[in-house]
């Protein structure tokens, strides 16, 4: 408000401010509690958080539309800031229309009670003058009361409704003076009531005019008006003070101070719902072409490349339709580009298997002739037909798994999902591996398969990549039990394939699935196996949705693990078997603390391998190729046997296993390829280690 | 006893060598190496079996499988270099009644062509029924109501086996095993074509199946009689 309010105007003012103000903080404070109330109702009292979200229920509908709708956003946004300004607006005119009015008013009436004191004076003066102080005390009393109520009638004559004179008593409560200085005033205003008493007190000390707002009563219970009291302190024509008041209501002021705001109001709601009908207005406008475009990408994205959007005018609107028009057009090109490739790709691998299919069919035959009449032949001759015999079988499963690995890549695999209990497909695989084992001296053990484990699945693929997985896990389990789990949870099945063969090495565990691995690329091939094996499982596993993980430790053996999602099409969102398993180093070490190592056979009866006894005789055996250092075959097993029965040295010692170990499982790695000089290294080398110590 | 074989293929040296290997076994081998000349090479030899190359000079195995399909239900045995899956169902779906991958075993393919023709050897007097269907094993005749279907010997071996155990689901391996002979697990696309062909022949309404059932999950068994 102006700073040059004087004190009444402040006062008259504050009623009608006050409750602008008040009411619009009070909004505001309100707001602000709520706000914390909504934010912060993590941490507070869960009754609290109860009731937050009782609440919030069923705004829940209208907050999804208020976050997904930037149009009806923007609008409230548009709404609620220019609400915000015209009351401002509205608040600081009013402000001012009223303090020009007030003191336009203050003005006028100060002039006019000067006048009307002036003229008071006057006439007391004029009838002291003509007394000539003869007039005893007797009648003066009545003389002067006659004479007041007089100069009240005439002074207020002047102003009929446009402001009243009230006569009071100087000496607020002398009441031996009632008759002759009781109240007087114009009009039917009720004069006690109306003069604030703090004025008429006031008025007792000073000299000068005094101005009050007040209100006007006609009686005790009147609500009364507002107006501006001038008062003075006069002395009549007896010499004796009395106060004189002028009154001047605020009707007209309150009037034109009414229409103005109605006139703000009016022109409020206007300019609210106008600027939010424009708002409306320009956020469609931008909003339809996003609109669109969102729609359009949607259905490109599902598929139909030649949806295009429709592009008018010149505008960044337009703009960026023949932007996202050419991105979808490049598109379309590139993805018929890759389709047609994808296609030549297929059609090449399928013209390439018939090609090399047919001539090694007959190599093939040929060669199982000769193979069968191999007797008849002289040494040489008939060792030449053995090589022949197996080398064409491996060509042969090369070319397979090379044109498969292919048909993944040009995208040409399709799974052939059905319902298919996993145990069957396990025990087939098992069987199946049984005379493998049985060369290796290894036992096939099947665990979790008591209840149904059944998937959406292709039951080929899915058998192809666990006979790779029990084959691999037999070939390098050093005739060690494999331990073949069952499990479903959570809308996953899962089938983990254990060893404790050689194990993997830190990093092996993700690069023992890249294509033609080799633990150590120098050393010759000697065992089956196209190095294809696991990249083909990984991609069979990858068509089902489903995930091939590979866990492993040096000589502790490892365990791969195939998850797949029990409805095809499924996200998996983790496997019912632990990738690391139970009695793996790193568990066993943890969980059963000081006790020594490989003695405890827990983990499910999985059983812990042979080893603690003494090197298994086994494998050196079995070994097919006998091309491995001999002296790191032993190595094995005095590897294993110090750390269980070297309890003594076992506390200080498990320390440093554990964290040469630890990275392995997060990389770790079993070579399904991995090789005998692989595993001789790795023997070789725990061994040094071992001396080392 | 049976044992012509015409081998249509367009590799010579293969069909040499495949005449090498089946005369080895006790079979008569002829040969044919166009597609074009399949059909008249077939009227002419009355094989007992057919080994059929899927791709062929001329009209392509496909289109052979289908015309001596519809003039006789001599069991066919596909040789194929595909194994995808389109590639195999679109051979069985043609008509023939197995297949092969190339490179095959010559002791596999013996063994599939053995299976075949002792299938269509061995009558045992028996008399089945299967839904409305009157099955005379020996006589080799599937009736409805007195109107006799034609069915391969392959599709009525299969609904034999499933007609002889009503009470029984098959699972897929285990047909293939009996209808087929394959003793260890192959591909069961092969099942799954020759039902819907047999279906195709033997059902009223081959999308509601009543004679041969599916049991999801697990394989077929035959109909409530």
């Amino acid at each position: 408000m102006s700073g040059n309010g004087a004190a009444p105007e402040r006062g008259v003012g504050r009623p009608v401010d006050t409750a602008g103000g008040i009411s619009l903080l009070r909004r505001l404070w309100r707001a602000a509690r709520q706000l914390p109330d909504g934010a912060a109702s993590g941490p507070v009292h869960p009754v609290l958080r109860l009731y937050v979200r009782w609440v919030r229920r069923p705004l829940l509908p209208a907050m999804r539309l208020w976050r997904r709708n930037i149009q009806l956003r923007v609008v409230a946004t548009t709404l609620l800031m220019s609400l915000g300004v015209v009351l401002l607006l509205g608040v600081v005119v009013i402000g001012q229309v009223r303090n020009g009015l007030l003191e336009a008013k203050r003005h006028a009436s100060q002039s006019q009670a000067e006048g009307g004191f002036k003229a008071a004076r006057d006439a007391a003066d004029t009838v002291s003058d003509g007394r000539g102080g003869q007039d005893g005390a007797q009648s003066g009393g009545r003389d002067t009361g006659a004479w007041l109520t007089g100069l009240v009638q005439q002074l207020a004559s002047g102003g009929q409704g446009v402001y009243h004179v009230v006569a009071l008593s100087s000496g607020g409560g002398d009441t031996s003076a009632v008759g002759a200085r009781g109240p007087r005033a114009s009009g039917d205003l009720d004069p006690e009531h109306s003069i604030p008493a703090d004025l008429r007190k006031q008025l007792d000390l000073k000299t000068g005019a005094l101005e009050r707002s007040a209100t006007i009563k006609h009686s005790a219970a009147d609500e009364g008006e507002p107006a501006l009291v001038v008062g003075k302190r006069m002395y009549g024509p007896d010499g004796k003070a009395y106060q004189l008041y002028y009154l001047f209501p605020y009707t007209q002021e309150e009037k034109s101070l009414k229409l103005v705001k109605g006139t703000l109001l009016t022109a409020g709601v206007f300019v609210v719902v106008l600027l939010g009908a424009i708002a409306w207005l320009v956020v469609r406008q931008i909003v339809t072409p996003v609109r669109m475009a969102a729609s359009i990408s949607e259905r490109l994205a599902a598929g139909v490349l030649q949806e295009r959007m429709k592009v008018t005018g010149e505008d960044d609107i337009a703009r960026l339709g023949e932007a996202f028009n050419k991105m979808a057009q490049n598109l379309q090109v590139k993805i018929q580009q890759l389709e047609q490739l994808s296609r030549m790709q297929r059609r090449f691998v399928s013209d390439v298997s018939h090609e090399l299919r047919t001539p090694l069919t007959t190599v093939r035959m040929a060669a199982e002739v000769i193979h069968e009449a191999r007797e008849d032949f002289d040494p040489v001759t008939a060792r030449s037909a053995e090589l022949l015999y197996g080398q064409v079988d491996r060509f042969e499963s090369l070319l397979a798994d090379l044109l498969e690995i292919s048909r993944f890549d040009a995208g040409a695999a399709a799974l052939e999902a059905e319902p298919v209990d996993l145990r069957d497909v396990v025990h087939r695989v098992v069987d199946g591996a049984l005379p493998l084992a049985e060369r290796k001296g290894t036992k096939l053990l099947v665990r979790g398969g008591e209840q149904p484990v059944v998937a959406e699945a292709d039951s080929r693929r899915v058998e192809r990549v666990l006979r790779n997985l029990v084959v691999n896990a037999v070939e390098h389990g050093e005739g060690r039990d494999v331990v073949v789990r069952l499990a479903t949870a959570g809308g996953a099945v899962a089938v983990a394939v254990r060893d404790y063969g050689v194990g993997l090495k830190p990093g092996e565990a993700t690069r023992v699935f890249n294509r033609f691995w080799r633990a150590d690329p120098a050393r010759a091939r000697t065992t089956g196996g196209t190095g294809l094996g696991l990249s083909i499982a990984v991609e069979d596993a990858r068509l089902h949705g489903g995930w091939l993980q590979a866990w492993g430790e040096p000589g502790g053996g490892s365990q791969f693990r195939l998850t797949l999602p029990r409805t095809a099409g499924d996200t998996l969102r983790g496997s019912p078997i632990p990738l690391e398993p139970d009695d793996s180093r790193r568990n066993r070490g943890m969980n059963e603390a000081g006790v020594p190592l490989a003695v405890s056979g827990r983990g499910g009866g999985a059983p812990v391998p042979a080893a603690p006894t003494g090197p298994s005789p086994v494998p050196a055996q079995t070994r097919p190729t006998p091309t491995v250092d001999p002296t790191a075959l032993p190595g094995s097993g005095a590897r294993v046997v110090p750390r269980p029965g070297g309890a003594p040295f076992d506390r200080a010692d498990r320390p440093q296993p554990e964290r040469s170990e630890r990275p392995e499982k997060a990389s770790g790695a079993a070579g399904s390829d991995a090789r005998d000089e692989e595993r001789a290294d790795a023997r070789a080398g725990r061994e040094g280690q071992a001396r080392g110590r | 006893m049976k044992g012509r074989v015409l081998v249509v293929d367009d590799d010579t040296a293969l069909a040499e060598m495949l005449g090498i290997v089946l005369r080895g076994e006790g079979f008569e081998p002829s040969f044919v190496a166009d597609g074009d000349k399949a059909l008249a090479a077939f009227r002419e030899a009355k094989p007992d079996l057919v080994l059929l190359d899927l791709m062929l000079p001329g009209r392509d195995g496909i289109e052979v499988c289908r015309l001596i399909r519809a003039e006789s239900g001599v069991p066919i045995v596909m040789l194929t270099a595909k194994s995808d899956t389109v590639d195999v169902v679109v051979g069985l779906e043609s008509g023939a009644d197995d297949y092969i991958i190339k490179p095959f075993k010559p002791k596999e393919l013996v063994a599939r062509i053995r299976a075949r023709l002792r299938r269509s050897e061995e009558p045992a007097p028996e008399q089945l029924t299967i839904g409305d269907l009157v099955i005379d094993v020996a006589g080799h005749s599937v009736k409805r109501e007195g109107q006799s279907i034609a069915l391969t010997p392959l599709e009525f071996d299969l609904l034999v086996a499933l007609a002889r155990k009503p009470w029984q689901v098959f699972t897929r391996e285990v047909l293939l095993e009996q209808v087929w002979g394959y003793r260890h697990a192959a591909d069961t696309r092969l099942v799954n074509v020759h039902v819907q062909r047999l279906r195709s022949k033997v059902e009223k309404d081959p999308e509601r199946p009543e004679i041969v059932v599916t049991v999801r999950g697990v394989g077929y068994k035959a109909g409530p009689s």
